[in-house]
């Protein structure tokens, strides 16, 4: 699960742990200096010299093409989502010889970001990738980035106005729902389970994404002629999940299915149905973590099926923003631009197909 | 005049170090000049018993409301149970806050602690030397954090706000750290064992809670310790003149709070069968609030430990009850403000009909 070198036991490993994280840290910082400066310097070089022969062909191999800086900024980690975003644009940027990565310390407060952006844009890098913690909050932003002429790919969180960025991909909030209901809604009726007890545990409720997916669920499970009995929200936090549950499985002393927004809290809310000794009924997860995924393919618990919103949409918004910053289009597309818009569709994940997913899936 | 001699004789005695023998006695005094100072008139104890009785109400009103909402599930043992075990974790928490409070302290850190303790108990390197050694490391973290707060607070000479605020913001980064931000899955069984456990029918979490509560009330209400936290949260400085190490005891007050709030971190890694740097999430605000509704004063030197344990109860009864008829988030949040407002109100209405 997670690997024991990177836990300090001891209060010594520990100052230890944190000396290395401020050298790290230095060098990281250093880097980024380095970037800028390197950047700034080769950048209208290389343009000059290979812009027209990255532009002629847009379905080269992807050692072929310009040198390119492009900017990350996302939120800092508190969630293993997130964790999974940052570091699949890492890894995907680590695959381009082309690509030098400039990102951006994470952080959750808006105002940092909004400044870690502008240095960004005063960096002149080729493209920005941006995860925005709140979409509208960081909208002028990516205006700024536009209009200094830097093409912003909008990550998941999107935009105020399509004006912000150049190409938006994120996954389908909607569509997640729509996935899990129709899971359900298909296996109760396949086994012919009239009137049956369903319970959604949502993540945090004020967020829209949220409001979105349980919309999706509701629709889905209404081509069944099939009902949420009840839903309560919990924190995305394990904790949360496993206290609502926990009072959930209370409530209804019989449960047919569960859907459950996100595999983080998953745990908790699993932990909760081991605690009460139910096993009449089936769930679906949400997310697409790596622990769900060998949960399902063990196949011995109520967890069988959970549906995809995969951070991989930022190694693949990475790719964007390669061809984007090197002027070309998508292989397989007959335009010779790359599209102003992605949205991701979301796989259901059963035992069937684990094996497929599997790598996909993120660690919480 | 004659009643002005006895006191002003204490205090000059009190001045002056105190012989050994006499010290007990001092200090008695100082309690009670401390509590006097505060409270209209004496037996704080018997006020707080009465205080209670609001807190009792409010909860027969949440009872009355439960059976006839859902009737048979709310009453039903297994629901009530889930309702105690749902309050055992934040009540070790409680307990530990209001010696704190009492103490004329505040304790911001609780939730960060929980989330430290969780974490570093539950690393692949700390599960390889078996359950004792994930109690040891939680209640080990807890302990050694709260006398970081309480040397700041007290030889640091620190705002308790301001250090245990500082301390908040660090133990999580820490615990950040330390799990990589991952959520740690306890494979330990001996620790798993704990949330699943019912000895005689009663979830061994409830019968931690229970024990923590009923060790804590002995040494609040019938040790000299117990006395002497009164004595310092109503008057730090006459306390001090009666001869208390009033430092060493604020510094012993958060080494509680965070023992607490380590015993709470292996409560939680059980129930969640994890450990996480998100554990623990405002349960500063959970705790502190629950104390206040207890009837505990804010400002310190007058408090009561069942009061505190009755607040976390009313939180999760409400909690559960909303859970049980689905009510929406929204409505849940509503509501909830409404019955603190409505419990403190009739707290407060039934002490002074006490009085």
């Amino acid at each position: 699960m997670t690997d024991s070198s990177d836990h300090p036991t001891s209060a010594q490993s520990a100052g230890l742990g944190r000396r290395r994280f401020l050298l790290g840290g230095a060098a990281v910082g250093g880097g980024v200096l380095l970037a800028g400066c390197t950047s700034n310097a080769a950048e209208p070089a290389a343009a000059a010299t290979s812009a027209p022969a990255a532009g002629a062909s847009s379905a080269a191999a992807p050692a072929a093409g310009t040198p390119v800086t492009i900017g990350f900024s996302a939120p800092a980690a508190d969630h293993g989502w997130v964790a999974a975003i940052s570091k699949n644009a890492a890894d995907q940027a680590a695959k381009y010889p082309d690509v030098t990565l400039n990102a951006v310390e994470a952080t959750n407060d808006l105002n940092q970001q909004i400044a870690s952006v502008e240095t960004l844009i005063n960096q002149k890098v080729d493209a920005i990738v941006m995860l925005p913690g709140e979409g509208k909050a960081l909208t002028e932003v990516g205006r700024k980035a536009i209009t200094a002429g830097i093409p912003v790919v909008n990550l998941d969180r999107i935009f105020d106005t399509p004006l912000a960025y150049r190409t938006y991909i994120g996954g389908d909030n909607y569509g997640l729902g729509v996935a899990a209901g129709d899971f359900i809604g298909a296996r109760l009726k396949a086994a012919g389970v009239s009137n049956p007890v369903i319970g959604e545990i949502a993540g945090i409720d004020a967020l829209p994404l949220t409001q979105q997916r349980s919309q999706g669920f509701k629709d889905a499970l209404a081509r069944y002629g099939f009902k949420v009995t009840a839903r309560q929200a919990a924190q995305f936090t394990v904790e949360s999940g496993q206290a609502v549950m926990a009072n959930m499985l209370q409530a209804q002393s019989k449960l047919d299915a569960v859907w459950n927004h996100d595999d983080d809290q998953g745990i908790g809310v699993l932990a909760a149905i081991e605690q009460a000794n139910r096993d009449e009924f089936f769930m679906v997860g949400g997310a697409g973590s790596a622990n769900a995924m060998r949960d399902i393919k063990a196949d011995n618990g109520v967890l069988k099926a959970t549906v995809t919103y995969s951070p991989t949409m930022a190694s693949s918004a990475i790719s964007l923003a390669r061809l984007l910053a090197q002027g070309r289009g998508m292989g397989d597309l007959a335009e010779l631009e790359v599209p102003a818009s992605l949205t991701l569709a979301s796989a259901t994940v059963t035992k069937d197909n684990v094996d497929r997913y599997l790598p996909l899936g993120f660690e919480s | 005049m004659t009643e002005r001699t006895p006191a002003g004789s204490s205090a000059v005695v009190a001045v002056a170090p105190p012989p050994a023998d006499e010290q007990d006695r001092v200090e008695r005094q100082a309690a009670e000049a401390a509590a006097h100072a505060q409270a209209r008139r004496p037996a704080w104890q018997r006020a707080g018993e009465i205080r209670n009785l609001g807190l009792f109400l409010v909860l027969a009103v949440l009872f009355v409301v439960g059976l006839l909402t859902k009737g048979h599930t709310f009453v039903d043992s297994a629901n009530l149970l889930t309702i105690l075990r749902s309050a055992s974790v934040i009540g070790v928490v409680t307990v530990g806050m209001t010696f704190v409070i009492i103490g004329g302290g505040i304790d911001l850190s609780v939730g960060a602690l929980v989330a430290l303790a969780s974490v570093w108990a539950t690393t692949v390197a700390t599960q390889s030397y078996g359950t004792a050694g994930v109690i040891f490391t939680a209640l080990g973290v807890g302990a050694v954090a709260g006398l970081v707060n309480g040397l700041l607070i007290a030889y640091g000479r620190l705002v308790p706000f301001i250090a245990t605020l500082a301390m908040l913001a660090s133990a999580r980064g820490l615990a950040e750290r330390i799990s990589n931000k991952r959520t740690q899955i306890v494979r330990d069984e001996g620790i798993r064992a704990i949330a699943n456990t019912d000895p005689l029918g009663i979830p061994l979490l409830v019968i931690i809670l229970l024990v923590v509560a009923a060790l804590a009330w002995f040494v609040l209400n019938r040790t000299t310790f117990g006395r002497r936290t009164f004595a310092i949260g109503g008057n730090a400085e006459a306390a001090r003149l009666a001869g208390i190490d009033v430092r060493r005891h604020i510094a012993l007050l958060y080494v509680v709070s965070g023992l607490c709030c380590g015993i709470a971190a292996i409560m939680i890694a059980s129930r969640t069968t994890t450990g996480s740097s998100t554990h623990g999430n405002l349960y500063e605000l959970d705790a502190i609030a629950a104390v206040i509704i207890g009837g505990t004063l804010l400002a310190g030197g007058r408090g009561t430990l069942i009061g505190s344990l009755l607040g976390v109860l009313i939180f999760t009864t409400i909690t559960n009850l909303f859970v049980l008829n689905n009510l929406q988030t929204e409505v849940q949040n509503i509501a909830k403000g409404v019955i603190i407002v409505a419990a403190v109100l009739l707290q407060r209405r039934a002490r002074e009909a006490g009085t």
